[in-house]
């Protein structure tokens, strides 16, 4: 069976690093939100705090668990390139590690703690999330850098930690917009004017340095027929952050109508943005060291993950879509009663 | 220090904070269910009302042990690169089973039993329980077939340096399993039970003596009563299959250097690596024989088995093992003569509660279960050295090579964190305690001397 597609030493790892690309891209949309949402903590007043909690409070686990599934899916299909991403990661995984504990647990404490304590578990929040999209951020450039430490890879490292922590914040913005109204609501709309910046120069920055490191990322864009049959994707991001500013423009809208358009473009572009990357470092797992079928685990234990990833993918998929359907509409106070 | 014992100390400090909280949720999430059921089946508030209060101290468990619980997911890859490319081949699916098959199950319908009862109709609640107390215990059952093929590895063979499975039946019924999950999901129902009676107890002290408190300190107190012989039972079992698949564990735990029979059980002893020898022995004779093999005359491995020609030790190290399997079994008496103490007294004086020094003892031993719980773990685990998996790789060829300042950096900053948490953890759990004696008032700040801030406790 596992030769229906043919060499199981190729489909298989090939399978799954596009499972671990969907898991890191559900990961980077849906805690996005909430991280961004922990990054726009201390421009809001108490009473929008509560809102904003209340508005990914039944969510924000299960988001987190993608995270465990991608680092899950890397540990067991390429556990070479586990070990050499991480070891060379070490730092910032650490105070990603830290952010992500402080963040989680500030969720409980911040509601079950005496009222005084409040405001501390508040400030956890903050800075757990801070910690995490900025170590996050820093890890993707550190990557596109071909994990080297120089002086020149930090920086344009710590360029990327600030953009992606925008990014989070402009994402988290518009899942704001969705989820609530009136003040509060305008004021996400203006937090996600600021954001869309970030993104932009997050975009731009990304787009121009993996091609000028890597001649052979430069091959793979800028050759004939490439950059004809690539040229959708720019323009398609253009037209999409040009649909978002007059989306955010618009709003708030009367009706509300509007509201769903900002998350869902911010969607779309996110996933726009992984897919070229995912093209540009494509067959490299770890960036011009090693490839996804030199690091791939034997073909049979691939095979057993898989049997079960398709039968249990669609039913997560499933009871996540529920998850959010029983908390649908604008978000109310969270109460165990 | 060198990195590779600066790592075993961080990855130990990592999975021993990880693992309390587990060890509520996984028996927490089925006593929820039962007091679902019981509302379902009786309509009376009192079931609710234990149902609303445990399940804030599962949701605050909970997200303390997910978050502990990434972290070591990414330790495998920062500081033990060795243990995934030699044998990632079947940890792997085990690790990525779990994974598919709890975390999104519990995560995703936490939210929905958490804040969901008043939004989706009774039956999707009770589900809901339901479906989050089952993904717990496929978490700890697919976490402790990993761990247990560490231990008696099975089913696989080696190719050039690589494990590759070759059976995955054998991979998952590796001959300890059995043993470890039902030890362990039995160590998670005394920790529950004892935390339920124990904070029951301490709300009885402080002036709570409503139904909702007799329930919980009646459930608390029947359940450890049930589970403790089991329990003893179950640990004796495990141990004799831990005699014969790892006897050099065995012979740390009862700090036995030779083989021979009519073995004393030792009560008290400092064994000595150097010396390899006990100093200040205090034992039952012909102790370890009996209870290791039901015979007087029964020999027992002894530690000097263990040394290569070389004179390279091959046992672990002998004093914590011995140290941690006397603080387990000590803890499991305790819990022995208290829950049955305990639980006659409430037999015979139904009305009346328990009397007061009882009261204080089950409040002192609400955490008993964790000390237990992390004495067998260290029991095990050390036990294992100088192994990582047993017979296939040694702890130290799995080391990454990180320097050895940043991995203390990092180990000085988890350490921070965590005590901070844990403290704050059972700090909050008092609280909610004193909150539901006032009916669920905000309770009032505490008066404050000077500077200081301190918390009273009304009891004390």
């Amino acid at each position: 069976m596992m030769t229906l597609f043919g060499d199981p030493a190729v489909w298989l790892p090939l399978v799954f690093a596009g499972l671990m690309g969907l898991s890191i891209l559900i990961y980077v949309v849906l805690d996005g939100f909430d991280l961004g949402i922990g990054v726009l903590f201390p421009f809001a007043s108490e009473a929008e705090k509560d809102r904003m909690i209340a508005s990914i409070g039944p969510f924000w686990d299960a988001n987190e668990t993608w995270l465990v599934l991608a680092i899950g899916l890397l540990l067991v299909a390429f556990p070479v390139a586990h070990g050499v991403i991480l070891t060379a990661l070490y730092l910032p995984v650490a105070i990603m590690l830290i952010g992500l504990i402080l963040r989680g647990v500030a969720f409980e404490f911040r509601a079950k703690a005496p009222l005084r304590r409040k405001s501390s578990w508040n400030t956890a929040f903050f800075v757990g999330s801070l910690m995490t999209s900025l170590s996050q951020g820093f890890m993707l450039g550190l990557y596109i850098m071909g994990l080297s430490y120089t002086p020149a890879t930090v920086a344009f490292a710590a360029l990327t930690a600030l953009c992606l922590t925008a990014g989070y914040g402009f994402i988290g913005a518009t899942w704001l917009i969705v989820k609530t109204d009136e003040a509060l609501q305008r004021k996400a709309v203006r937090w996600a004017k600021r954001g869309l910046a970030g993104v932009i120069g997050g975009l731009v920055a990304v787009s121009a340095a993996s091609p000028l490191v890597s001649p052979r990322i430069f091959e793979k864009w800028f050759s004939v027929p490439e950059i004809l049959l690539l040229a959708p994707l720019p323009i398609v991001s253009g037209a999409l952050v040009i649909l978002l500013w007059i989306a955010l423009r618009h709003l708030p809208d009367p009706a509300d109508r509007w509201r769903h358009v900002p998350f869902a473009t911010a969607i779309a572009l996110f996933s726009l943005a992984f897919a070229g990357l995912a093209y540009s470092f494509y067959p490299y797992v770890v960036p011009e060291r090693l490839t996804l079928y030199e690091a791939a685990s034997a073909p049979e234990s691939l095979f057993i993950i898989l049997i079960g990833t398709v039968f249990v993918l669609p039913a997560i998929l499933g009871y996540t879509a529920l998850a959010y359907s029983v908390f649908r509409g604008k978000a109310s106070e969270l109460r165990y009663d | 220090m060198d990195a590779l014992i600066l790592s075993r100390i961080q990855f130990g400090a990592n999975i021993s904070f990880h693992i309390l909280f587990p060890t509520i949720t996984i028996a927490l999430g089925w006593v929820l269910l039962y007091f679902k059921l019981r509302f379902n089946a009786t309509g009376e508030e009192r079931w609710m009302a234990a149902y609303r209060f445990w399940v804030k101290v599962f949701a605050l468990s909970f997200a303390m042990g997910v978050v502990s619980g990434i972290t070591m997911s990414f330790q495998f890859g920062t500081n033990w690169p060795g243990f995934m490319e030699t044998v990632g081949n079947i940890a792997g699916p085990l690790l990525a089973y779990e994974v598919l098959t709890a975390f999104f199950l519990e995560a995703v319908f936490l939210g929905i039993m958490l804040f969901g009862f008043s939004r989706v109709p009774g039956w999707l609640h009770t589900l809901s329980t339901f479906l989050v107390a089952f993904g717990t215990t496929m978490s700890a059952f697919w976490i402790l077939v990993l761990n247990s093929w560490m231990h008696t590895p099975a089913g696989f063979e080696m190719r050039e340096g690589v494990a590759h499975a070759t059976d995955w039946l054998a991979i998952v019924f590796n001959p300890s399993m059995p043993y470890r999950l039902v030890h362990m999901l039995l160590a998670s129902g005394l920790t529950v039970a004892f935390l339920i009676a124990g904070l029951s107890a301490f709300r009885w002290l402080i002036g709570d003596r409503g139904s909702e408190v007799r329930l919980t300190l009646r459930t608390g107190v029947v359940m450890a009563a049930l589970l403790i012989p089991v329990q003893i039972f179950a640990g004796d079992l495990h141990g004799l299959n831990t005699l014969e698949h790892q006897p050099q564990k065995v012979a740390a735990m009862e700090g036995n250097w030779e083989t021979d029979d009519n073995v004393p059980l030792l009560l008290f002893a400092l064994p000595d690596h150097e010396a390899r020898e006990n100093r200040f022995e205090l034992g039952i004779p012909s102790g370890a024989s009996i209870i290791l093999m039901h015979d007087p005359d029964g020999v027992v491995p002894g530690l000097n088995d263990f040394l290569a020609e070389d004179g390279t030790v091959l046992h672990p190290p002998v004093a914590p093992v011995f140290w941690s399997f006397r603080v387990m079994v000590g803890t499991g008496v305790l819990m022995l003569l208290l829950s049955w103490g305990c639980a006659y007294l409430l037999w015979r004086r139904r009305n009346e509660g328990l009397p007061r020094p009882l009261l204080f003892a089950l409040a002192g031993m609400s955490f008993s279960g964790w000390v237990a719980t992390l004495a067998g773990w260290y029991t095990t685990e050390i036990g294992r050295q100088p192994w990582l998996v047993h017979g296939v790789l040694k702890t130290a060829d799995a080391v990454a090579a990180v320097p050895a300042p940043m991995v203390m950096t990092t180990l000085v900053a988890y350490l921070l964190v965590y005590a901070v948490l844990i403290v704050a953890y059972i700090g909050v759990l008092l609280y909610l305690a004193r909150k539901a004696v006032q009916g669920g008032r905000e309770v009032p700040a505490p008066p404050r001397s000077g500077a200081a801030q301190v918390d009273v406790l009304p009891a004390e």
